[in-house]
């Protein structure tokens, strides 16, 4: 299968374009966010408050990477954490703040793909786990936002380079790779 | 008794090992999955997931950035103080290694960056009267671990309704354990003992077999029907969905029957010490026979 290269900042039109089952790897710029970075998020903006981050056009990179502080900040590793968990968030997140990828592991819910669908958004799906390769993938800090919500959880900013292999899991036309998967699981279990 | 240096010694190795290695059981089991598997979306998680396992190893860095809870087994003659040199080297050992300071207050989600906190790490004791103390590691990441289950069935349910309970435990667990999995099933006991031994089950080797004749053909059996599901390594479909069931039994209630399932990630990390008194620690990642 052939690999398509993309960056981030990413157009609206370049998002729409990929589709579930494309394989892709990612350069440029990635935000990390798990659980209490997107409730800080909902609660600055419904306190109309600007953040200090820029997400439109953005990755939001489900992620809680370990760091090392050694004259300046780097990745040691950073892989995936399960994107289900931020479902209750997402959609909100998604339409308020306009990224264009999502990047974690596992899919995310129904309500979630609608989100992205309106808005124009695709979740890119890295093999959890892997969290050396996606360290060495992520050469630099560009910032961080919100250390005091802890290391897993702050809001790293990242230039990645040649970050994959990510799989287009969910798209902005409706489709779900994961939600095909699971319905025929649950379908042969009823089987078994 | 052990010196308390030598004792948190041994526990900062069993980390770092068990972090950055992946035991050679569960290695084998994953390069096996990759020699099944035909289609390329399962094949390119698994590429990724090996390739990521030798980087890891080859550069002594953790191979998961979620380097888990580490969940402590000692066996062998010992006292309180034990508990003590494994917090120093649990906090050691996450400034060494390093690992991700994962441990926060459940209510309030505050980190104090060592992981330590009340009741953590969870250290089980099991006094034996041997020469030589056993400590064991598993690092549990919350992926796999917020899919555990715990039903308390009905006994006229049998170990027909134990298989249910796991299958339907990795089906609704679906692609977010990061399989293929190793699945640890407690039988019997009290619910917390359940959860204990679906536990312990994960420090067993693939491929070993559990002991009772019947809880054995149901390991094989479950093995081969969840990799039929057809959920493949990180749910997106393949034939490799688990890589080993490992049941562990106590005896229960007359009018119990519970079962308790925890799921591990393909990351399956594991580490074993064997201290003796003369000083000398002998370390493994499969156990000692």
């Amino acid at each position: 299968m052939k690999v398509r290269r993309i960056a981030s900042p990413i157009s609206e039109e370049d998002a729409r374009s990929l589709r579930a089952g494309d394989l892709v790897s990612l350069s440029g710029e990635v935000l990390t966010a798990r659980d209490e970075a997107h409730l800080r998020i909902l609660e600055m903006l419904k306190a109309g408050r600007e953040l200090p981050f820029r997400l439109e056009g953005e990755a939001i990179y489900h992620c809680g990477p370990i760091m090392r502080y050694d004259e300046k900040w780097k990745v040691v590793a950073a892989g995936p954490t399960t994107s289900a968990r931020l479902d209750r968030l997402a959609p909100e997140v998604v339409r308020r703040c306009r990224p264009r990828l999502l990047i974690g592991k596992g899919g995310m819910s129904s309500e979630t793909l609608e989100a992205m669908r309106e808005v124009g958004c695709a979740y890119l799906a890295f093999p959890g786990g892997a969290a050396v390769l996606a360290a060495e993938a992520l050469p630099e800090v560009l910032d961080v936002h919100w250390e005091d919500l802890g290391m897993p959880e702050a809001v790293w900013h990242l230039r990645a380079k040649d970050l994959g292999p990510l799989v287009v899991a969910m798209d902005s036309h409706g489709r779900s790779l994961f939600k095909e998967v699971e319905d025929s699981v649950k379908e042969r279990s009823l089987l078994l | 008794m052990y010196p308390p240096s030598l004792i948190e010694e041994t526990v900062v190795r069993l980390l770092r090992d068990s972090e950055c290695r992946l035991p050679p059981d569960v290695h084998a089991a994953l390069r096996q999955a990759l020699a099944n598997e035909k289609q390329e979306m399962p094949r390119s998680q698994l590429l990724a997931i090996l390739s990521n396992v030798d980087r890891a190893a080859e550069r002594s860095v953790p191979m998961c950035q979620d380097t888990g809870l580490p969940i402590f087994f000692v066996r062998g003659r010992c006292d309180h103080r034990i508990l003590e040199s494994i917090r120093k080297g649990v906090a050691r050992a996450t400034e060494e290694v390093p690992l991700r300071p994962n441990t926060v207050d459940p209510v309030s989600r505050e980190n104090f960056g060592s992981n330590l906190g009340l009741q953590m790490p969870p250290v089980h004791i099991e006094p034996a009267d041997q020469d030589h103390l056993d400590i064991a590691v598993l690092p549990k990441g919350a992926g796999s671990e917020n899919w555990s289950a715990l039903r308390m069935l009905n006994p006229s349910e049998g170990m027909e309704g134990v298989r249910r309970v796991v299958i339907d435990c990795v089906v609704r667990a679906g692609s977010r354990p990061c399989p293929p999995t190793v699945v640890g099933v407690g039988i019997g006991g009290t619910a917390d003992m359940a959860c204990h031994l679906a536990k312990k089950a994960l420090l067993r080797r693939l491929g070993s077999r559990s002991d009772d004749a019947a809880l054995a053909a149901l390991e094989s059996q479950l093995r081969s029907q969840i990799n039929s599901l057809g959920l493949g390594p990180m749910g997106l479909g393949g034939s490799t969905t688990c890589l080993g069931v490992l049941m562990e039994k106590a005896h229960c209630h007359t009018a119990s029957l519970p079962v308790a399932v925890s799921l591990n990630c393909w990351a399956a990390r594991r580490a074993f010490a064997q201290v003796h008194p003369d000083g000398r620690v002998r370390f493994s990642q499969e156990g000692f026979d």
